[in-house]
């Protein structure tokens, strides 16, 4: 009985404690058309939530006084696709957040032209008010949905050197942005040898199907993992120099990486060529996109 | 003095024996539960076949759902139309047959189609209406037939006329249910989005014949 007793008063323990939640102050929020959006507050910390008081993960954070912090290890690892091409003139970022990356790409490199695609206006706005993400001269946001944006940019061959793809959330996928004709779109939107870096999900049954789905567009890639996976590619593929390239390059971003808490020592040992999944699996294509259900399944 | 009630003596004329009207009714439950099926089986997968060229974006779910809704609209009215002139299980099934086949130039020229729309409307929002007015309104038209005229089929007399009616869309709408959820839980998962409406429309097809060569010369 004691025991049954102990047991209950630590359920009730677990089951009322204090969530983190509640630590944090709501600053703002509000419903767009596609989701719930938070900004809560946490001391410094200001994050962009899509799901409060029980969260879902973290879409975007920054400390208010050090707003040049990185303090998501996946910002820092798609900033390493700089390694692979220290001087883009030209990027193309879908999916904005709170603004993180087109901040600092727009800060390290003032006169290189930023193509900001964000589908929902409310989390341009919400960046742009509550994480200080103000558009320079050459940033121009675009608001609409990422595949039809890349599929149109074809006509002007806009020739991007580098692509972010962070257009997904922890529970959702846009399908029709993981499939291989996607992918070949995007391709075609960049430059000879330009940089992919995709934000993506590290453990599930998508893995593998998503792995097949990059190599077949781009060929071999870096595969960074830690809670989130970064693919890391060039069109043609990644080529035995590049990771010599990469640690040159490093050396000379070391001061700008520090600045924003990142460190070539930290990133480089990430950077794998492993292929570490099936190279069987059954591609993405717009045919057949069930990555949502694929990333719901446990990885076999 | 005994009264002769004319309607049910006249009802009974026209109705067929107690056997045949059984099976007329079973196909008629068959071939609307599986419309409803292959209804819902298309819309789902109309928004996989729109989302590469204008997103899956709520402009797009609504010009889809706008789509399917008026071609019902239309299909019921007629299908009513239509059940006045020598309703039959033959045509029927002729129904169910020509909206699978009116679905069939999605598979064809589907892509074609999109990269014209994509390339010759720049809004997204119209983009995707009238890709969907092309590719679905037609077949949904068919689809939306099928039940007004099961309807005239099964009904024998006033009296019954609500619960015949009332069962047949309760079959209908369960067969659009389960397609919906099959498509979306499984179906996308095991198959490519044209495989699956393939056999949808090969399964169509092939209830339709099967249906017109069981009912041929019964009526």
């Amino acid at each position: 009985m004691k025991r049954f007793l102990a047991l209950l008063a630590a359920f009730c323990a677990g089951a009322f404690a204090v969530s983190p939640a509640s630590a944090q102050q709501l600053l703002h929020q509000e419903r767009s058309l596609y989701r719930n959006i938070f900004v809560t507050q946490n001391g410094d910390e200001r994050c962009m939530l899509f799901r409060w008081p029980r969260p879902l993960g973290r879409e975007s954070c920054k400390l208010l006084h050090e707003p040049e912090k990185l303090i998501f290890d996946y910002t820092q690892m798609m900033l390493a696709g700089l390694y692979l091409d220290p001087n883009p003139k030209r990027i193309l970022i879908i999916g904005e957040g709170g603004g993180t990356i087109p901040s600092a790409l727009q800060e390290m490199f003032p006169n290189t032209r930023l193509d900001v695609v964000e589908l929902d206006k409310a989390v341009d706005g919400v960046a742009r008010n509550y994480f200080e993400f103000k558009p320079g001269p050459d940033t121009h946001v675009f608001i609409e949905d990422g595949r039809v944006y890349v599929k149109r940019a074809a006509a002007q061959k806009p020739n991007y050197d580098m692509v972010f793809l962070d257009a997904f959330e922890a529970d959702y996928i846009p399908e029709h942005m993981l499939t291989k004709e996607f992918l070949e779109e995007v391709r075609a939107d960049m430059a000879p040898r330009g940089i992919i870096i995709a934000n993506t999900f590290s453990d599930s049954a998508l893995y593998d199907h998503e792995s097949a789905t990059y190599r077949t567009v781009f060929g071999p890639f870096f595969n960074l993992k830690l809670a989130n996976r970064i693919i890391l590619g060039r069109v043609g593929g990644i080529m035995q120099d590049d990771l010599a390239d990469a640690r040159k390059n490093a050396a000379v971003l070391e001061a700008q990486f520090a600045r924003r808490g990142s460190s070539s020592n930290f990133l480089l040992p990430l950077f794998s060529t492993a292929v570490d999944w099936d190279p069987n699996s059954r591609i993405l294509t717009d045919q057949y996109s069930p990555s949502n259900l694929l990333n719901a399944l446990p990885r076999r | 003095m005994a009264v002769t009630d004319t309607s049910a003596v006249v009802a009974e004329q026209l109705s067929p024996p107690a056997a045949l009207r059984k099976t007329q009714a079973l196909w008629c439950y068959t071939i609307a539960g599986w419309s409803g099926f292959y209804v819902m089986l298309v819309e789902l997968l109309s928004g996989r076949l729109i989302a590469p060229s204008f997103g899956s974006s709520i402009y797009v779910w609504g010009s889809v759902i706008f789509v399917f809704m008026l071609g019902l609209a239309i299909g019921y009215l007629f299908g009513g139309i239509f059940s006045r002139y020598s309703p039959s299980i033959v045509r029927l099934c002729g129904i169910l047959a020509a909206a699978a086949i009116a679905t069939l130039p999605t598979l064809m020229f589907g892509t074609q189609f999109l990269d014209f729309m994509f390339d010759h409307i720049a809004d997204p929002r119209f983009g995707s209406l009238v890709t969907c007015l092309g590719l679905f309104l037609v077949p949904t038209i068919f689809a939306g037939m099928v039940s007004p005229y099961a309807i005239r089929i099964l009904v024998t007399d006033r009296e019954s006329s609500g619960h015949d009616a009332g069962y047949l869309y309760f079959v209908s709408t369960i067969g659009s249910s389960v397609g919906t959820l099959l498509t979306a839980f499984y179906l996308v998962l095991l198959f490519a989005v044209n495989t699956i409406l393939m056999a949808a429309i090969g399964i169509s097809v092939a209830l339709g014949g099967l249906g017109a060569l069981a009912n041929y010369r019964k009526v």
